[in-house]
């Protein structure tokens, strides 16, 4: 009899088998200062899972860790396993086949990261050519379908373009067209739409939940925009200062979010369906900066936190697994 | 008594003006437009439009023609005797520009000085071209020890006279076309190393380099294919300048008699003139016209470059 796990789809694969993406304690230092202070998750074979939080909680640190492509000065500790596989145990070239091959990353501005002298036409080719043993006129082709897959009209024209010649919605298309070129199973979207007009953003995110599937890839999407998590995720993790507060499904987070953290982030987002409108009434903010963690002992929010106690201040939370399988960082959350 | 209510008339100055208000969309649109081109035809069309640097061309043109011509228009040895010594200009059909001293044509001279001035101008440019790029790009994109060593090597270069050091170099070689563009190139690389290096270390920073190491490129790649194209605009600029600095080199070096004694330059033939200075200034002005209209010309096309090139420029340019 063969094994029951191999007649399910790819989809419904159960977390038993192992992740694609398996982050375990990730900890990233600049000099004496920390910036990712021991984070884990893991991400399956197809799912989106989103990384939220406001600037400086570490959010990029952790994708381009993940990456191997850490800024000059960042050291990293803690294991990070694609596919079984730890990273860290890669040879140069090994990790170089990864990225791009096996892991695409877009970033969060497509104004600056296409070379501005080359026709996005050659860039794909390029990015084609890098992993895969395509003839010219082959990657060619093929580069054409992919600026067709990612609704680009025109592509034949648009093959010879310089990227001032594009408006920013079109270069990040192609950005994603090179970051999808080789069939990654691993799509990483740094901040993919925050330096996008509102129109643009849902369509560039529903251009990337269509590849999702189209491809089966899994997508690492990193945002400070709820908004965008709601609709797209799968599973939400929400960090704070270098560590993860709490992770779950985001309809269940976005009902009754836990960590007060989480909380204070979604009294902060304007919501349509509630009646407090940002016409209506100032929104909540959270009083403080991020810039309040350095140097505390305990739990990096309880500076900002309205419900901090004595304890909060004295040891770093752990993280909770509740009975619902929704995970926390804070010792006073607890679900009614 | 005037009524209290003239002062709080509508359209009074004492009314503070309503804060300015800009739309957002006037700031984007500037950030999309001037993104930076280097299109071959931006350069070309800017050329065009900028009349000196198409004496230039002209300029170079003839004297290339000349150089190539040569060999067909000149046969036989330049240095050999042609006619009588101290012939002037426009004095005989046979020898157009003169004669020198020993009675050697000067047209001859003067157009196969020009194949050595050339070919010493652009093989030095070539070579400190390579060495400058290289040694800049190694320290700009690497930075660390690498950036520290290559740079204080730039530096130890840059504290010697260069034109001692030249002399030096060429003294204890033994002269000929290979060993003085070696030894121009030995000292002219620290200008492009320089130039390399700060635009490296700037572009290397750009999030597009981020992007393409993201897709798996190795250094090298990304050093050659993505960095040295954005690079280059800096770079064809100053070569072009380079290449009539190393014209005036090997002209004072031959001019000392330093040269290759076997073959005619420029600067040669001004040093064999410059005794008949008094007497017979022509022997050593017409080759020394010819170095002035070939630097002149290089150094138009040098600022035309600059023009077209420079994103600064062109945007002041409209």
């Amino acid at each position: 009899m063969s094994h029951p796990a191999l007649s399910i789809p790819a989809f419904a694969v159960p977390h038993a088998i192992t992740p694609l993406l398996e982050v375990q304690d990730l900890q990233v230092h600049f000099g004496s200062k920390p910036a990712v202070r021991g984070i884990s998750f893991t991400v399956h074979e197809g799912e989106t899972l989103a990384l939220v939080g406001e600037s400086g909680s570490g959010k990029s640190m952790t994708a381009l860790s993940v990456m191997g492509l850490l800024p000059d000065g960042g050291r990293a500790s803690g294991t990070i396993r694609f596919a079984g596989r730890d990273t860290s145990t890669l040879s140069p070239a090994a990790r170089r086949a990864l990225r791009g091959g096996e892991i695409g990353m877009i970033f969060q501005e497509p104004m600056t990261s296409l070379n501005p002298v080359m026709t996005i036409g050659a860039q794909i080719v390029e990015a084609l050519r890098q992993h895969q043993p395509l003839s010219r006129t082959a990657a060619k082709a093929r580069a054409l379908e992919l600026i067709d897959l990612v609704r680009i009209p025109d592509p034949k024209r648009r093959f010879q373009d310089y990227p001032h010649q594009l408006s920013g919605g079109m270069r990040q298309r192609v950005m994603i067209a090179m970051a999808v070129a080789c069939g990654p199973r691993l799509l990483i979207a740094d901040e993919p739409t925050t330096a996008l007009d509102v129109t643009i953003q849902a369509q560039v995110l529903e251009l990337l939940d269509r590849l999702r599937r189209d491809l089966s890839m899994a997508v690492l999407l990193i945002t400070h925009d709820l908004g965008v998590v709601g609709q797209w995720a799968d599973r939400v993790a929400v960090m704070y200062a270098g560590r993860k507060v709490e992770e779950g499904d985001p309809s269940a987070l976005f009902a009754l979010p836990l960590h007060p953290y989480t909380q204070g982030l979604l009294r902060a987002s304007p919501r349509l369906d509630d009646a407090q409108h940002y016409t209506q009434g100032p929104l909540t903010e959270i009083p403080g900066s991020i810039a309040s963690a350095a140097g505390q002992d305990g739990c990096a929010f309880a500076p900002r936190c309205p419900q901090a106690v004595a304890a909060c201040r004295a040891a770093v939370p752990s993280l909770r697994i509740l009975e619902s399988g929704r995970k926390v960082a804070c010792p006073l959350a607890h679900q009614d | 008594m005037p009524p209290k209510a003239i002062f709080a008339a509508p359209g009074d100055h004492h009314t503070p003006p309503p804060p300015e208000t800009r739309p957002l969309a006037a700031f984007r649109i500037e950030d999309t437009v001037s993104a930076p081109t280097a299109s071959r035809n931006g350069v070309v069309s800017a050329l065009r439009r900028h009349p000196p640097a198409l004496i230039g061309v002209a300029i170079l043109a003839g004297v290339t023609l000349l150089a190539l011509l040569s060999p067909l228009l000149f046969p036989g040895d330049p240095l050999a005797i042609t006619g009588e010594p101290f012939l002037w200009p426009f004095a005989s059909l046979a020898h157009p520009l003169g004669t020198d001293s020993l009675g050697r044509d000067i047209l001859a001279g003067v157009a196969h000085g020009a194949r050595v001035s050339l070919r010493i101008g652009l093989s030095a440019t070539a070579l400190g071209l390579v060495l400058g790029v290289a040694a800049g790009a190694l320290a700009g994109y690497k930075g660390g020890w690498t950036d520290a060593a290559i740079s204080r090597l730039i530096e130890i270069f840059q504290t010697v006279p260069s034109f001692v050091l030249l002399v030096v170099l060429v003294a204890i070689t033994q002269p000929s076309a290979g060993t003085l563009s070696a030894a121009i190139a030995i000292v002219t690389w620290p200008t492009v190393a320089r130039l390399a290096r700060a635009e490296f270390r700037s572009l290397r920073e750009k999030d597009f380099v981020l992007a393409a190491r993201s897709l798996g490129y190795s250094h090298t790649r990304i050093i050659i294919h993505e960095i040295l194209p954005n690079a280059l605009p800096p770079i064809v600029v100053t070569a072009s300048v380079m290449v009539a600095s190393a014209i005036l080199m090997e002209s004072a070096l031959s001019f000392m008699g330093l040269g290759d004694p076997n073959v005619v330059s420029w600067g040669s033939m001004i040093g064999q003139g410059r005794e008949y200075l008094r007497s017979a200034w022509y022997i050593s002005a017409l080759p020394g016209l010819a170095i002035m209209l070939t630097v002149l010309a290089l150094n138009l096309i040098g600022d035309a470059l600059n023009e077209a090139l420079n994103p600064r420029k062109r945007g002041g340019r409209a």
